[in-house]
């Protein structure tokens, strides 16, 4: 009995030498160790062994029926890791073949600007305000201290509706309108479109768009201005940003400035897009002009405030290397794509 | 505003480096635009002294030349030049010279002959007969006496200068001068301010007052006019000195008597015109509004049109000059003028910036009037005129001026708080230093009273706010330290308006739109491009009343023609494709003429042509509405009045019976009218109605526990009837069980009769409490198909 078991135990083993498929391994397993098996037979004589060889040839046939089933396991290990491996290899693709892309739109590029600075000052606790674009001459310019015949109206190449009536040539009539409404203290910026009298060309267009900042309280500073104004210049450009105020002139705003940033593109050094001075113009600001504040109601003995207000064109034109104005009216869609 | 670097020099003691001095005079207030350094490149050109001139051997036109250079050999020159004689002093480049427009002088031959450089005209060092009168109209520049040979001729020239180009905002009037800029500039660096000495000799006879009289009629527009005589006038050149200053700050020089003029204006900030005197009938000068329709030559010898809001400057006869603007050519100084006077006036600003934009003719003295002048500035500035024409020898001065000045503008005193300015600045200034700085652009101070007397040359200084400003600026603006404002917390955030618009652009990029951006004014012929009928409402357009031209000259009442005229862009520059939107004003006057602020409500517009159909633009829509939860609110129903549209293929949306928008393919004669050859598909929806119904806010419901039986049916169906009717029909007999409904085949062919159409649904039903059985479904679809047989007509398929 002992060389019969030993004699399965060796055909098992030279058997699954040859075994291609894993069905063939459990047909195998049926016929070694199944019920009807082969094995199962040998073991049917173990009634006639003596009691002391029986325990001996159990332990063996034990041993063989383990022995062939963690053979027949590896086998089939062996043979499912191959079939897959030949699976993997017949599904083989060209991964340098194009995607297949869902729709997929893009915002424009003016918009993601304005969205992008929206966001810095949202997080800076300013709030969003809106105002007409055709507006009343008071809010465009009395208001903000720019009476009759004062220059900066002509500078500013108004278009008008009607005598009173105008199309806005910049966002600041919505710091009036904000400080009319008399919640104090005030943080908002105004994006918008406004509108002023030059021809079309590839930096000039006679629709464009501002975005515009104030803040009312009490003891408000110029070191605030500068402060919130620095913070805002880092968020956009880089955290290596540095800023520079020079002294200019808004009739809406004493002591008034205008901010410069380090040259995105040399990074202060110097170059064609700063013509060598390796600051950029980015805003005009300055501390609300008191008669500003009293015009709209609010007290510029208790209440003092900044604004800012910048071009938003030219930060994109910048930011995207756009040479052309126009492109940004035209819709193309193959410029639109690439933003 | 240009200034000469050297020029600058006779009032403070400039020595910085230029391009220190362009940022330090930037930061303190005063803009520089740029800087030129005048003859820098202008290199290896020396003085020379003509030895021998040759005639060329093999050319009829040139001459072989030696100059000595005071080098060891004298160079051998040829040149076409014709005025060259022995001994003469000539401007020599040599091999390697530079000179004006980048052009390079190397050694060579001419014709056979050896040329080691090229003998100069003026012209060749970047000037002309301007600058140098004495130079041939052809030919080498001659020096008129000896001169040092070797020497660099931008030495011997006087030719280095640098020209600084300012932009001076309209709030300084004092600031377009040198002695403006030089004040600025001595304040920048603390240095001392020195205003020329005015002095004159009156060597001339006679009594000023009997030689000239002065009326002014309307004082608002002309606060001051002042004017001297000037006797026995030898019009003549001005000396190099002059003309360099008056080129350097870009003006041509003409002759002494204008150069004068010119250079007091560029000194001084105060424009001044000079009139033969001879000219002016009954020698008296009346400063009078024109007449309407009156014209007058000017200087230019141009005939202009007159009206009453101008102001001239005539004799009782005619007009001599338009005030602050012009001259005429028939007072103008001639070779033959003996006696001149000269005027120093000042004319109110806003009316010379008007007449002189009224008449086309902005000059430089109108551009300085316009700025608004000091009045006290006058008669110092005439006094400097004359004073030139002594030193320049070119006339005697009549003793005297007269001088009409009836209201004069005083100096006005301004407290001030060195607390306030520093709490409005954020700064720690101490008193002592803001009187210093103060003081340093001549405000006096009385630390007493704590006032300051502001003097008439800034009348931009009004009120403590502007005081801080001069403190700021000479403290410097990048020395406050920045700070974040303490005060009141606020929350930043969008309106609720803002963020519905922002949820709209997402819904459209989501579906693959690009975002488009138009012009909000166009032309009124728009109109009959988009078939809108004459008596359309959005034919009430409002007027821009200057417009840039008829096609930017109305605000537009519909996004549709900046919509369609980007897809046309696209369409002709072979896009395939195109799928725009736009969210946009347009502008609805509530009544016209404007007599209060128009609507400007939002409009989502988008468009799309190429691989798209009526219902891919639906789809987007639903999808819109799905993301602004206002699906269940929408009615979509045919639409066939839209005379831009076409009729069987657009939809109108409503909220309630109200509609709020349109959809669907674009009429096919309009996208013809925009030479786009292909179908065009459009939405219009008012974004005001989207934010008045859009629902963000989601609520759970749970999901199902138990599963949902679906059934299929298909039937047979009048043409005319909509989905929208039989899915009513099934939704009004689906019951509290019926779930969902889903349209999965529309056909129309040969196996379906004409004029009807197969339709077939799955109809899925469900209940929250229990399995549900057939018995529980077929009650329930019995009670369906009958109503779609009886109220709709259908024929069902298989039943």
């Amino acid at each position: 009995m002992k060389k019969e078991l030993q004699e399965i135990h060796d055909r098992a083993l030279e058997t699954l030498k040859s075994v291609q498929q894993v069905k063939d391994l459990d047909e195998i397993k049926v016929k070694l160790l199944g019920k009807k098996g082969e094995l199962t037979a040998i073991l049917k004589g173990m009634k006639d062994l003596t009691n002391e060889e029986r325990p001996i040839i159990g332990q063996l046939a034990n041993e063989v029926r383990q022995d062939i089933e963690t053979k027949i396991e590896e086998a089939k290990a062996k043979l499912a890791a191959m079939e897959m491996e030949h699976r993997l290899s017949k599904e083989t693709i060209d991964v340098t073949m194009p995607g297949k892309s869902g729709p997929c739109g893009h915002k424009h590029p003016m918009s993601i600007v304005i969205d992008e600075i929206t966001d810095i000052f949202i997080g800076m606790g300013y709030s969003v305000a809106e105002g007409p674009e055709i507006e009343k001459d008071y809010y465009n310019f009395e208001a903000l201290n720019i009476p009759a015949n004062h220059p900066a109206k002509d500078e500013q190449d108004t278009f008008y509706i009607s005598g009173d009536i105008l199309l806005r040539t910049q966002t600041s009539p919505v710091q009036v309108r904000t400080m009319e409404k008399g919640d104090l203290p005030i943080r908002v910026i105004c994006p918008g479109t406004v509108y002023r009298a030059d021809e079309v060309d590839a930096t000039h267009s006679p629709i464009f768009h501002q975005l515009e900042g104030l803040v009312v309280d009490k003891g408000i500073t110029m070191g605030d201005l500068k402060g919130a104004l620095a913070v805002f210049a880092k968020e956009l450009f880089g955290e290596d940003t540095k800023v520079r105020f020079r002294p200019h002139h808004f009739p809406f705003t004493e002591p008034s400035a205008e901010m410069d940033v380090t040259c995105f593109a040399c990074g202060g050094k110097g170059c064609k897009v700063c013509k060598g001075e390796g600051y950029i113009e980015l805003l005009g600001c300055g501390m609300v002009h008191p008669k500003v504040l009293k015009m709209s109601g609010i007290d510029p003995d208790v209440y003092s405030g900044f604004a800012f207000g910048m071009g938003l064109e030219r930060v994109a034109m910048q930011r995207y290397g756009i040479t052309d104005l126009r492109l940004l009216f035209e819709n193309d869609i193959k410029f639109l794509k690439q933003f | 505003m240009d200034i000469s670097m050297s020029w600058l020099k006779d009032y403070v003691d400039v020595d910085a480096d230029i391009k220190d001095y362009v940022e330090d005079i930037t930061l303190s207030g005063s803009k520089v635009e740029g800087y030129e350094e005048i003859c820098k490149d202008i290199t290896g050109v020396i003085v020379g002294r003509v030895l021998s001139i040759d005639q060329h051997p093999d050319a009829d036109k040139l001459v072989i030349t030696k100059i000595d250079v005071a080098r060891e050999e004298p160079l051998q020159i040829v040149t076409g030049a014709t005025n060259l004689f022995v001994g003469a002093y000539v401007p020599v480049a040599t091999d390697g010279a530079h000179l004006a427009g980048d052009v390079k002088i190397k050694k060579g031959k001419l014709r056979g002959v050896e040329s080691n450089g090229m003998l100069c005209s003026v012209e060749e060092l970047g000037f002309d007969r301007h600058d140098f009168p004495e130079a041939p109209e052809n030919g080498i520049y001659i020096f008129e006496s000896e001169q040092p040979l070797g020497a660099d001729v931008r030495e011997v020239m006087d030719l280095l200068d640098t020209t600084v180009e300012f932009e001076i905002t309209s709030n300084r009037p004092d600031c377009f001068s040198m002695v403006g800029l030089a004040r600025e500039t001595a304040a920048t660096y603390k240095k001392d301010f020195k205003f020329p000495e005015v002095t004159v000799r009156e060597e001339a006879d006679g009594d000023i007052n009997e030689m000239i009289s002065v009326e002014i009629k309307n004082s608002h527009l002309c606060p001051r006019y002042v004017a001297r005589v000037v006797k026995d006038v030898k019009i003549a050149p001005s000396p190099r000195w002059m003309r360099k200053r008056l080129r350097s700050v870009g003006i041509r020089p003409i002759n002494n008597i204008v150069d004068i003029t010119n250079y007091v204006m560029s000194e001084l900030g105060q424009p001044m015109h000079a009139f033969s005197i001879d000219t002016i009938d009954e020698h008296k000068i009346i400063v009078r509004n024109a007449n309407d329709g009156e014209t007058f030559n000017t200087l230019d010898g141009i005939e202009r049109k007159l009206d009453s809001s101008m102001l001239v400057i005539a004799d009782p006869n005619k007009a001599v000059a338009v005030a602050g603007v012009m001259g005429g050519a028939n007072s103008m100084i001639t070779g033959d003028t003996a006696t001149v006077l000269f005027e120093s006036a000042n004319f109110n600003g806003p009316n010379v910036r008007i007449t002189a934009k009224k008449l086309g003719l902005r000059t430089d003295a109108s551009s300085k009037f316009e700025k608004g002048l000091d009045p006290n500035i006058s008669r110092i500035a005439v006094d400097r005129a004359v004073q030139l024409v002594e030193m320049l020898g070119c006339g005697t001065v009549v003793k005297g001026a007269v001088d009409c000045y009836p209201n004069k503008r005083e100096t006005w005193q301004l407290s001030y708080d060195p607390e306030w300015i520093n709490g409005l600045l954020g700064t720690d200034i101490s008193e002592e230093e803001m009187i210093d700085i103060f003081e340093r652009i001549e405000i006096k101070v009385n630390k007493a009273t704590r006032t300051v007397t502001i003097p008439t040359f800034r009348p931009d200084l009004e009120a403590q706010a502007d005081l801080a400003e001069e403190v700021a600026r000479f403290y410097g603006y990048n020395k406050i330290v920045p700070t974040l404002a303490a005060g009141t917390p606020t929350v930043g955030k969008k309106t609720y308006s803002q963020t519905i618009a922002d949820v709209i652009k997402k819904a459209m990029i989501t579906n693959g739109l690009c975002e488009a951006m138009n012009f909000t004014f166009e032309s009124p012929k728009v109109f009959e491009k988009l078939n809108i009928s004459e008596d359309s409402d959005l034919r009430k357009v409002i007027k821009i009343s200057n417009p840039l031209g008829e096609d930017f000259s109305v605000m537009r009442t519909t996004t549709l023609n900046g919509m369609l005229n980007s897809l046309s862009t696209n369409y002709n520059r072979r896009n395939e494709e195109a799928g725009l939107f736009e969210i946009g004003k347009v502008y609805i006057p509530k009544a016209l003429p404007l007599t209060e602020l128009p609507n400007e409500p939002q409009k989502l517009t988008i468009g799309m042509y190429g691989k798209m159909d009526f219902f891919g633009l639906k789809g987007i829509v639903e999808y819109l509405f799905n993301v602004l939860g206002m699906s269940e609110k929408v009615e979509y129903s045919p639409e066939n009045n839209i005379s831009w549209m076409h009729p069987g293929r657009t939809a109108s949306v409503s909220i309630n019976g109200e509609s709020f928008g349109y959809f669907g393919e674009l009429h096919p004669a309009v996208a013809n009218n925009y030479s786009i050859g292909t179908r065009v598909y459009i939405a219009v929806l008012d974004v005001e109605a989207m934010i008045d119904t859009a629902c963000m806010v989601s609520v759970y419901k749970a999901l199902p526990k138990f599963p949902a039986v679906t059934r299929d049916i298909s039937m047979v169906i009048n043409e005319n009837v909509f989905v929208k009717e039989i899915e009513n029909a099934i939704k009004k007999k689906g019951g509290k069980l019926l779930e969902a409904i889903n349209l999965f085949d529309v056909y129309q062919g040969s196996q379906i009769e004409k004029g009807f159409k197969s339709v077939s649904y799955s109809i899925t039903f469900r209940a929250p409490d229990r399995t549900l059985v057939d018995d529980d479904v077929n009650a329930v679809m019995k009670k369906i198909l009958s109503t779609l047989e009886s109220e709709l007509g259908a024929i069902l398929r298989d039943k």
